[in-house]
């Protein structure tokens, strides 16, 4: 009796001319209250936060590693001396080299935590769309750094293996494991390696636009970005992501060009 | 004016589908596109031939039924504009024009350009509303609301839930969507006491529909036709974020 009742109503309100009513209501997905499986990690919204959040540690680290190069610039003692000291962090309170690589840990989780959700999410977004347009997608969207996101990111990985090689262990750097982290500065990029150098410039832009749409995205993310906050925090994204390629790239450009010898 | 269309002709949900090419002849400038479309239509049904299966309704852009993507812009290249809404004075004569469906795989393709949206729905149905003993309207003025919250809560509640925001955002994310359904009744007060809840079951609905993720490329406010702000999308994440 009352299926019938709701049978004359529903076509009622949707009109002869519309599509018939179905008889039978079709299966539905599951509902989210239902079965939902999976905590926060597994929800598309929570992956972001990791990018975020380890976005930020990254950030935080890349200020103060930008600030440090800068000491180039007062001199070999000078800069060999603070090469030391992060290694005599709370020494000796602390055993050598403690707090170096307590930074080093934190770092090396949040880069691979960085790139899963990164993965994770691009995976997540291939399986959305299985059939792709026929027409090129033309953007809509204004920001060219957003594009970047993805390729400039394999990128800036491997720029950042060739850079620990080179100037962390050394492995590739004229200098070698023995020299002065000076010497393997002024070594490193003296002109005739101009082609390291030059795969710094490209990398060190990469990161920049990187950082132009990952920190004003971190700060969507996490809810910090909206309403009237939105062009402020876009301007401070790209103010700091400039002053960060600029303070970076003004060490290896002084040593090509001989201001740093 | 005379146009070459390419138009995706899909029989149906299990079809594979594939672009057809038609010349429609004559099209009047002050054509709306469906109006064109219609023309089209009504050649091949009286050539005996499937006319081209798309969704309408109001065609005065406020139903948020029509929506195809044109030379690869949801709702063409005009900003804020539904398809319906699209006149045919923003082509040139000897253009051709690309129609597909929305492409998202939580929106399978019923036939040519109509796809289900069926999963919008159920993400209202996870928590889009608000709970209140129906009855007579309240006056008015009964809930006072300060006047910018009002403003922005009629923003994002202007959504016609078209699809646009996910049939062009690279990564098929619902986000623009849910996100403006949370704002408009999160900025509310009727919307107080289901705010978080209602969160995050639309964010955890979105995700089980398998939409994408997103990234916060601006594709999708972009080709809005109501121009829903990106910053919808930062109050949901924050909503999610207080509901954990």
């Amino acid at each position: 009796m009352i299926r019938n009742v709701d049978a004359v109503t529903a076509t009622i309100e949707r009109g002869a001319a519309t599509a018939p009513v179905a008889s039978h209501e079709q299966p539905r997905p599951p509902t989210a209250a239902r079965n939902h499986k999976g905590g926060f990690f597994r929800s598309s919204n929570g992956k972001k936060v990791v990018m975020a959040v380890t976005g930020a540690v990254m950030v935080l680290y890349l200020i103060a590693h930008m600030a440090g190069n800068l000491k180039i610039f007062f001199g070999a003692a000078d800069f060999n001396e603070y090469a030391a000291f992060l290694r005599e962090i709370g020494h000796p309170l602390v055993p050598h080299r403690t707090v170096l690589t307590l930074v080093e840990v934190v770092l090396s989780v949040s880069v691979v935590l960085h790139m899963w959700s990164a993965v994770s999410l691009a995976r997540r977004a291939a399986k959305a769309r299985p059939v792709k347009y026929a027409a090129r997608p033309k953007s809509q969207a204004s920001g060219y750094a957003v594009k970047t996101m993805r390729y400039g990111g394999v990128i800036i990985l491997l720029f950042i293996i060739w850079h620990l090689l080179d100037l962390t262990f050394a492995a590739v750097n004229p200098a070698g494991p023995n020299g002065e982290p000076y010497q393997r500065m002024v070594e490193g990029f003296a002109p005739g390696r101009w082609p390291v150098t030059l795969f710094y410039v490209v990398a060190l832009l990469l990161v920049g636009l990187h950082l132009r749409h990952g920190l004003w995205s971190a700060f969507q993310t996490l809810g910090l970005a909206g309403g009237r906050r939105e062009r402020p925090v876009k301007l401070a994204a790209a103010g700091l992501s400039a002053l960060l390629v600029l303070g970076f790239l003004s060490v290896p450009l002084s040593i090509t060009i001989g201001l740093v010898k | 004016m005379n146009l070459t269309l390419k138009v995706w002709r899909q029989d149906g949900p299990s079809d594979q589908g594939r672009m057809v090419t038609y010349e429609v002849k004559d099209v009047s400038p002050d054509m709306s596109f469906l109006e064109m479309l219609d023309v089209l239509n009504e050649r091949l049904i009286l050539e005996g031939g499937d006319p081209v299966a798309f969704d309408h309704d109001c065609r005065e852009g406020i139903c948020g039924m029509c929506g195809m993507v044109i030379n690869g812009v949801a709702h063409g290249e005009q900003r804020a504009t539904t398809t319906c809404q699209l006149h045919m004075r923003h082509f040139k004569d000897g253009d051709t024009v690309t129609i597909e469906p929305w492409r998202a795989a939580p929106f399978p393709v019923v036939k040519d350009l109509v796809v289900d949206r069926s999963a919008f729905d159920r993400i209202i149905q996870a928590g889009g509303f608000i709970s209140v003993p129906a009855g007579s309207a309240p006056d008015a003025h009964a809930i006072p609301v300060k006047k910018d919250d009002a403003d922005s809560a009629f923003d994002a509640a202007t959504c016609i839930g078209c699809g646009a925001c996910v049939a062009a955002c690279p990564n098929g994310s619902a986000s623009l969507f849910t996100a403006a359904k949370i704002t408009h009744l999160g900025l509310l007060p009727q919307g107080q006491p289901e705010r978080d809840k209602r969160a995050k079951a639309m964010v955890d609905q979105m995700d089980l529909e398998g939409f994408g993720g997103c990234t916060n490329t601006g594709e999708c406010t972009a080709v809005c036709p109501k121009g829903i702000p990106l910053s919808t999308i930062a109050q949901m994440n924050r909503d999610y974020l207080k509901s954990k």
